[in-house]
């Protein structure tokens, strides 16, 4: 069932490369319809998968003289994150109904992007999950260069060269490890039962977890993030910030934890208070909350605000699945699920609702326009963005960030104490932007309300409530109903961490 | 154990009058006043089905988030249940006290409504995950109330309320954390549960589990000590308590008036309920070692908060700041019980102070509401006037608004016969024996309140009328007919006590029980 959202989209994005030029219409419905279906796809497999553990889906032979298999598969942790995508790409179709330039072409990139996102979820064959991982590299290029704004081909090119550079990491250790292991296999399970020899697991560890985590934001490989966010257009950042975040982050649990579990043992000496790889990136971790959260905090662009915070919550993802515990692992898993849904919201708000009636993104300039009175649809949907993003209990990334902190105490108080500055200036950054950007004090003067009277800005459209409704409605319900993706998150992590018994 | 969920049906009866009267545009005030008065008609529902042994009763319980033990687990005591009914009835009052609300009254009533969910939310909840959901939602209406709906000042005054609170949520927060990972163990997580919490800090397992995980101290100080005052911050600034309180004067003379009855009249009692509710039981032996310095700070709340009241030179700073000292008086109450209880005499002086705070927390919500709302009546008359020396004479002019404010004031005051003198008379009876300096220096507090009072009465109901108030309109029929229960209600509780008392007293016996110092 799961595996059709790959073909489905990928399928969509054939169709809509080849629909004739000028059917903008129909290009926006097929790709709406592509997108919801992919999401039933999840729905539908998610709520089958419930209380089981990891299925397999499709196995074929693939490369038998390498032992590749076209194996896909579905752990709880997989249906989850399947389950985001599908409701990322719905989002992101609904908020660029707007776009007139290419349409088909953006639609079949932006599919395209969707297929190989749900293919990396979907793989338990590491060879697999690199060419479904290379294969979203593609369309993201193309989506921010075409499409994009601010110095936009810089912001492609720096992407893709920051992908590129992680993905040959992870290549050579997918090389490396498929040589030591003599298994002749590249399937996860395989790997990981094939006992990898403690020293080749302490190097290529690092190497591994470094290339994912560079896609996942971590300091000091996070500048890709903020501009590549800025530039891309909106439904790209929401995918950016909101999907393509997320690959990175689970190849670091899926291949990184999950392959090398040793690489993360002591190392037997200590310098300065690091003896392990585990202290090392938890380290660079709480590092990107803080630093995330404080360049946030003096943003002049909108936008950025929006692109640093995303760096401080995959912080928070990162330090999670370096607790590596049942708690703090389960709790970087809901907040790639929380993060994935509300930075999509962020930027939706940012770029669409915003930007495409007003122009500017400058705080500054945003300051004068009074849109909580002229925009008042954005300006609450931004409180409640805000208030979700900020992580106050009742919204997705409260029990997420609860839980990464809980289960990082668990192993050094201290990281709780440095996230915690973390999400005091979150809260800073979150409530500065909502009053510079919507709620500024300034009384309107007769010549500018008479400009504004001018001026009215377009209506918002259904495509932008429906949006918003659904993502703000999902993060509202994993808030106060978290049972429903911690019964199958749980026992996967438990899986996982039990000695890569995937 | 379940029954009718009525606890629940009382949380989202609010929410869903809240998201009516977003959509019902000049009609929310409708909405807002029938969903208001349907709130405190369950509530007092609530109140008339309480165990007669004190106990929690009305108990809804299922597993939320079994991973982290979380459940939602409702339920009220006497206690729980008198502060639903003060909060139905201030938010009644609001709303009926903001006829003039013009800028957008959807919006308005809706985050009215959404601020009493959180108070009935935060009154109801037995579990920090849920209590600490409720607590935050009613801070987020309270800062839009403030800022869009505000005086001149607003936006600074919006601001420094919702920094101040959030910095002591995050302290609480913190402390819980703690708390949390302390009770859990190698066999599944810990516990956020107040009623485990309670029992445990009874039995000093708490304090051991603390010690256990988190090392014996910090800078000299032992670690359940330090959740001990972070809990404490995060009410101290709620309530507030002297040094937390700057943001208050800003934050009541800058919001609407109908808003800052909500602040003072329900708003300030989550911190005085918290302090009850979680950190006397929780954390009861820790007060109890820092009792003293805690009880300057009370005496300081209650003898600075009357004497800034006197120099204040506008209505709403007047009343703000008196507030203040009103709630002191809880302090005072709360930290001087915290005393081991050697013998039955201390467990009355306990017993008489805790039934005297929990009388003070109602009567004080019910009379700092009202005299908010005869200053919003009194503004309006005089086109925006509220400065101590703008008035004089009024009872010429208005003699009925005279009287009826005369009356709420002498109820601020602690007349005998009014509501507000036997919540403070019985915080003394208990508090001269437990820590009789403290309660002889408070009566200073006592005196200069009386002062500050009598002031406000001479200079704005006697003397000689100025020109332009000759012709200041009397309370017209509705206002009177709005008015006339709230003023009943402080006399009748003024005369019969016992209405309240006999229903909060099995509850102050039970909650004493279950408290260790």
């Amino acid at each position: 069932m799961l595996a059709w959202t790959i073909y489905l989209s990928f399928a969509g994005a054939l169709l809509l490369a080849l629909l004739p030029k000028g059917r903008n219409t129909l290009a926006r419905w097929l790709a709406l319809a592509v997108a919801v279906g992919g999401l039933a796809l999840g729905v539908r497999g998610f709520a089958d998968g419930m209380g089981q553990g990891r299925v397999t889906i499709v196995d074929l032979a693939w490369v038998p003289s390498m032992g590749i298999h076209f194996l896909l598969a579905a752990d709880g942790i997989s249906r989850v994150l399947v389950l985001l995508t599908g409701l990322a790409a719905v989002a992101g179709v609904l908020f660029s109904w707007n776009i007139e330039l290419r349409t088909n072409e953006f639609f079949a990139f932006f599919l395209a992007l969707i297929g190989g996102v749900y293919g990396v979820f979907l793989s338990f064959d590491l060879f697999l999950l690199f060419v479904f991982y290379e294969i979203a590299i593609v369309p993201k290029y193309f989506l921010i260069a075409i499409w994009g704004s601010t110095r936009r081909e810089y912001a492609a090119m720096k992407l893709a060269l920051y992908s590129f550079v992680g993905s040959a990491m992870v290549l050579i250790g997918l090389l490396a490890s498929y040589a030591a292991s003599g298994a002749h296999s590249t399937g996860l399970v395989d790997l990981a039962h094939a006992g990898l020899p403690v020293s080749f697991q302490m190097w290529c560890f690092p190497l591994v977890f470094t290339g994912f985590a560079i896609l996942a934001g971590m300091w000091p490989f996070h500048t890709w993030a903020p501009t590549g966010h800025v530039a891309a257009p909106t439904a790209a950042s929401m995918l950016l910030a909101g999907v393509v975040m997320k690959l990175g982050a689970y190849g670091c649990l899926r291949v990184g934890i999950a392959l090398f579990p040793h690489g993360l043992d002591p190392w037997g000496f200590s310098f300065i208070g690091i003896g392990s790889w585990r202290d090392v990136f938890a380290l660079l971790a709480v590092i990107g909350i803080v630093y995330g959260a404080l360049v946030a905090l003096v943003q002049t662009d909108f936008k950025f605000v929006i692109g640093y915070s995303s760096v401080s919550h995959m912080g928070f993802v990162l330090l999670g699945l370096m607790t590596l515990n049942q708690i703090g692992v389960t709790g970087a898993v809901l907040q790639m699920f929380s993060h994935g849904i509300l930075a999509g919201l962020l930027f939706a708000i940012v770029g669409r609702i915003v930007y495409e009636r007003t122009h500017t993104r400058q705080l500054a300039a945003l300051e004068t326009m009074h849109l909580s009175r002229r925009m008042p649809f954005a300006a609450w949907a931004f409180v409640v963005a805000g208030m979700a993003s900020m992580g106050l209990p009742g919204f997705s990334g409260f029990v997420a960030e609860l839980q990464v902190l809980i289960g990082a105490w668990m192993v050094r108080p201290w990281w709780v104490a440095a996230a915690g500055v973390g999400i005091v200036v979150g809260v800073a950054y979150t409530w500065r932007t909502l009053q510079k950007a919507f709620f500024s004090d300034g009384v309107p003067s007769a010549h500018e309300l008479e400009q504004e009277h001018g001026h009215k800005f377009a209506a918002i459209t259904w495509p932008e409530v429906t949006g918003v409704v659904m993502l703000t409605g999902v993060s509202l319900f994993v808030g106060l109903y978290p049972k429903i993706l911690l019964d199958a998150i749980e026992p996967a992590v438990k899986a996982l961490l039990a000695g890569g018994g995937q | 154990m379940s029954g009718f969920p009525i606890l629940t049906l009382l949380t989202v009866l609010p929410l869903v009058g809240a998201a009516i009267a977003l959509w019902a545009g000049k009609h929310a005030r409708g909405v807002a006043l029938i969903t208001t008065f349907c709130s405190l008609a369950v509530a007092l529902w609530v109140w008339t089905q309480l165990p007669v042994n004190g106990s929690i009763g009305l108990v809804e319980q299922h597993p939320w988030a079994p991973s982290l033990a979380i459940e939602y687990h409702l339920g009220v005591d006497g206690l729980g249940a008198l502060m639903l009914v003060l909060s139905a009835i201030v938010t009644l009052m609001s709303v009926d006290a903001a006829h003039r609300v013009h800028h957008q009254p959807g919006l308005y009533f809706g985050l009215v409504l959404v601020l009493e969910a959180g108070l009935f939310g935060s009154f109801t909840a037995l579990n920090f995950f849920h209590w600490f959901l409720f607590w935050e939602l009613s801070l987020i209406p309270a800062f839009f109330l403030i800022k869009l709906w505000g005086g001149a000042r607003r936006g600074p005054a919006a601001t420094q309320f919702f920094v101040y609170t959030m910095a002591g949520s995050v302290a609480l927060l913190v402390a819980f954390l703690a708390v949390f990972l302390s009770t859990g163990g190698s066999d599944g997580p810990g516990t956020m549960d107040f009623g485990q919490l309670t029992a445990m800090a009874q039995t000093g397992a708490l304090e051991r589990a603390v010690t256990a995980h988190l090392g014996s101290g910090f800078l000299g100080v032992s670690v359940p000590l330090w959740l001990a005052i972070g809990v404490l911050a995060g009410f101290a600034v709620k309530v507030p308590m002297i040094p937390f309180h700057t943001w208050l004067p800003a934050a009541y003379a800058e919001a609407p008036s109908p808003v800052t009855m909500l602040l003072t009249g329900a708003m300030s009692k989550m911190g005085v309920y918290g302090l009850l509710r979680i950190a006397l039981p929780i954390f009861g032996a820790q007060i109890a070692q820092i009792r003293t310095p805690l009880l300057v700070l009370a005496v300081a709340t209650v003898v600075m908060g009357a004497w800034a009241a006197a120099a204040q030179k506008d209505l709403k700073r007047v009343f703000a700041y008196s507030s203040v000292n009103h709630l002191g008086y809880c302090l005072l109450g709360i930290f001087a019980l915290a005393v081991p209880a050697t013998n039955a005499a201390t467990l009355a002086s306990q017993a008489a102070a805790l039934n005297g705070v929990i009388l003070q927390m109602f009567n004080h919500g019910v009379t700092a509401a009202a005299l908010f709302w005869f200053v919003a009546m009194i503004q309006t008359r005089t086109g925006g006037h509220r400065g101590i020396d703008d008035f004089g004479g009024l009872r010429k002019p208005a003699p009925v608004l005279a009287g009826l404010m005369g009356i709420a004031l002498f109820s601020s005051l602690g007349l005998p016969g009014l509501n507000g003198f036997v919540g403070e008379f019985l915080i003394f009876r208990g508090v001269f024996p437990l820590a009789w300096v403290a309660a002889t220096v408070s009566i200073l507090g006592l005196l200069v309140t009386a002062a500050v009072i009598l002031t406000v009465i001479q200079k704005v109901f006697s003397g000689p009328v100025p020109e332009r108030l000759v012709n200041f309109p009397d309370l017209h029929h509705d206002e009177r007919m709005a008015l006339a229960p709230v003023i009943g209600l402080m006399l009748l509780i003024g005369i019969l006590p016992q209405l309240i008392v006999n229903s909060v007293n099995p509850t102050v016996q039970n909650l004493l029980a279950h408290w260790r110092f």
